[in-house]
């Protein structure tokens, strides 16, 4: 990671000639702070108006009984202290962690495993594979939903058809609360694969392959090599695919929405999706602040022991 | 570079591509020495794999294909026993389609090019100006992508509604034009550029700016073409920033169109079905153009949005 920039702010231009140095020299350096100011302006200014703003305002309404109109009435912690006493908002948490815990390791799984297959010789046929596997990409949440959801109808999808076809029982998808979150878990892998494999496949075929020659050589079979010279290598793209994997579980929302709506009842419901049914359906604008507040600090609590954990390693 | 060393999320390794270079020709050379060896089991289980991929997307546009009646009718039959287009042709006449194209597009194509553009000028800042200001920036702008939109709904859809910019087309595109995974793409980028380039041209005395319009920009077209398809795809599918700016019906995007279908008390399915499959043919055709720029490029530096 120690990549060795020439930064202009340390290392001087190269001298120009005359008497007027460091009159042109000053000259310089206010363009070094100028030129960069005018260039990342815009987004500096994008950055406070959306990211700045209503993360303040977000906390500024968790401590108010604020429910969309009118002025701000403060209340201190009442809402956090409402909201760790609710069970709802507790059964949400508790879901959106199950499936993290779940969705994460599988997607790096087919990721990883696909990528493998896609970068290795011995396959044919890669190309046409790999756009077939990547297709997914194109297609939004919301469709994915849509897809899950008539792939595993429970009295009209293929899957049952299948099932009963061979004389198995139907299986209830949507009226079983861990069924449905299983059918979402897989959803999101079939979705998340195509562009973690990416990822992994500019990793693997990074690692220079005398490596895997000499180890080759030293008599270690394929699933040795696998351990101990491409899981070190890929261990960056790894840590990235984990941490992006994770936040992007706990935010789930729109492909939940079309496939099972946070059913069957309320059952998987997750934390985004009752931050907006607080915060917009029922105007709630307050106590849903205050959750979001909470899941903002849990993020950053597995943003942080993430980028610990791989510190530690690397 | 002391905080960006520290943080290994977004680049892992910028040397990686230059050895990528160097090892594409150690690896051409073994493969011919050796000749390449196909393995039959692992081809086979490599389009096993490619088979359950393909499934659920075989599966829904074999039905789309099925007349209303077909598709509940057992037993199932994997072809329509009867081809038709009425569910695209009553998905179109039914849903606004033309207009939730045309926003769609709109939103998609206006916010990509200020995307690419704002991304390339604060990529570069923060590859070539080291000071305490990109440097902090930075840091900034890696936060976004741990502490997303999805987060803070209530209090952005306040800013939003503030700034005026409720229930319009321009309350979606201007909140997207910054993104982490653009920023750092350029970012990434720009860091190979040797800085001798940038020397050089100072030296002869370009101005600062127009060493970046005149030669840093047109070196990064590859980057552009990139993101530039990225970024049409995340907003063609966005769901969350039009559900929260758009009231009107008539300002609706695809996504949140086909939400209110499927979000119905009774699903119409074959109304669901075609639009879904309409909703995902442009994204198609501008994949199967530009699939290069996506399939080939190294998204080492990739983060998702």
């Amino acid at each position: 990671m120690s990549n060795p920039t020439l930064s202009p702010t340390q290392t001087p231009a190269p001298p120009s000639p005359g008497a007027v140095r460091s009159k042109s020299q000053q000259k310089r350096r206010n363009r070094y702070i100028v030129a960069p100011l005018i260039l990342v302006s815009v987004n500096v200014v994008l950055f406070l108006l959306f990211f700045v703003w209503p993360g303040a305002l977000g906390l500024l309404y968790s401590f108010t009984d604020y429910r969309g109109v009118g002025k701000l009435n403060f209340i201190g912690l009442a809402n956090f202290q409402k909201l760790f006493g609710d069970g709802t908002f507790w059964a949400a948490l508790s879901r959106t962690f199950i499936y993290t815990i779940l969705s994460v390791p599988v997607i790096y799984a087919s990721s990883l495993g696909v990528a493998s297959l896609l970068v290795s010789k011995a396959v044919r046929g890669r190309t046409v594979a790999k756009i077939v596997i990547f297709l997914p990409w194109l297609i939004s949440p919301i469709v994915v939903g849509v897809i899950w959801r008539w792939l595993f109808g429970q009295d009209f999808g293929f899957v049952n058809f299948v099932i009963t076809g061979m004389g198995g029982n139907s299986v209830p998808w949507s009226s079983n609360g861990n069924l449905a979150l299983g059918v979402v878990i897989m959803a999101s892998a079939w979705a998340g694969t195509a562009f973690n494999m990416l990822l992994f496949i500019a990793a693997l075929k990074n690692i220079p392959e005398s490596l895997l020659e000499a180890a080759e050589l030293d008599g270690a079979n394929a699933w040795q090599r696998f351990r101990n010279v491409t899981l070190p290598a890929i261990a960056p793209t790894s840590f990235m695919v984990v941490l992006l994997s994770t936040i992007h579980a706990m935010k789930e929302f729109a492909m939940i929405q079309a496939l099972t709506n946070g059913g069957p009842g309320t059952e998987n419901t997750l934390i985004v999706q009752y931050i907006y049914k607080t915060g917009f359906e029922q105007s709630k604008v307050g106590y849903a602040s205050a959750a979001s507040m909470v899941l903002m600090v849990v993020l950053l609590i597995i943003a942080l022991i993430q980028l610990r954990f791989n510190r530690k390693k690397g | 570079m002391a905080s960006t060393t520290k943080v290994p999320l977004p680049v892992p390794g910028e040397p990686l591509k230059a050895r990528g270079v160097a090892t594409k020709t150690t690896k051409r050379s073994t493969r011919d020495g050796r000749g390449t060896r196909i393995s039959a089991p692992l081809t086979i289980v490599m389009w096993v794999v490619v088979l359950i991929y393909a499934l659920p997307l075989i599966w829904f546009l074999l039905s789309s294909f099925k007349p209303g009646s077909e598709l509940f009718s057992y037993p199932l039959s994997i072809l329509p026993r009867e081809w038709t287009f009425q569910a695209f042709i009553d998905a179109w006449d039914r849903v606004d389609f033309a207009r939730y194209f045309l926003n769609t597009a709109i939103v998609a194509i206006s916010t990509t090019v200020l995307t690419v553009f704002f991304s390339a000028c604060t990529g570069y800042a923060l590859a070539k100006y080291d000071n305490r200001g990109t440097r902090i920036f930075f840091v900034c702008i890696l936060a976004t992508t741990m502490l997303p939109t999805e987060v803070i709904l209530n209090p952005t859809f306040s800013v939003i509604r503030d700034l005026g910019l409720y229930n319009s087309l321009a309350g979606i595109i201007v909140p997207s034009v910054l993104t982490a995974t653009g920023v750092f793409m350029f970012r990434q980028f720009f860091l190979t550029v040797p800085d001798d380039l940038l020397h050089s041209a100072r030296i002869d005395g370009a101005s600062e700016l127009a060493i970046f319009f005149r030669i840093m920009l047109p070196l990064a077209k590859p980057i552009l073409f990139t993101l530039a398809i990225f970024s049409f795809q995340w907003r063609w599918n966005d769901y969350i920033w039009p559900l929260i700016v758009l009231n009107d019906p008539k300002w609706y995007t695809l996504q949140v169109a086909l939400r209110s279908i499927v979000g119905a008390e009774n699903i119409d399915w074959p109304i669901l079905l075609g639009a879904s499959v309409i909703s995902i043919l442009p994204l198609v055709l501008v994949f199967a153009i530009f699939q290069k720029y996506v399939l080939n490029a190294d998204v080492s530096a990739g983060l998702k949005d």
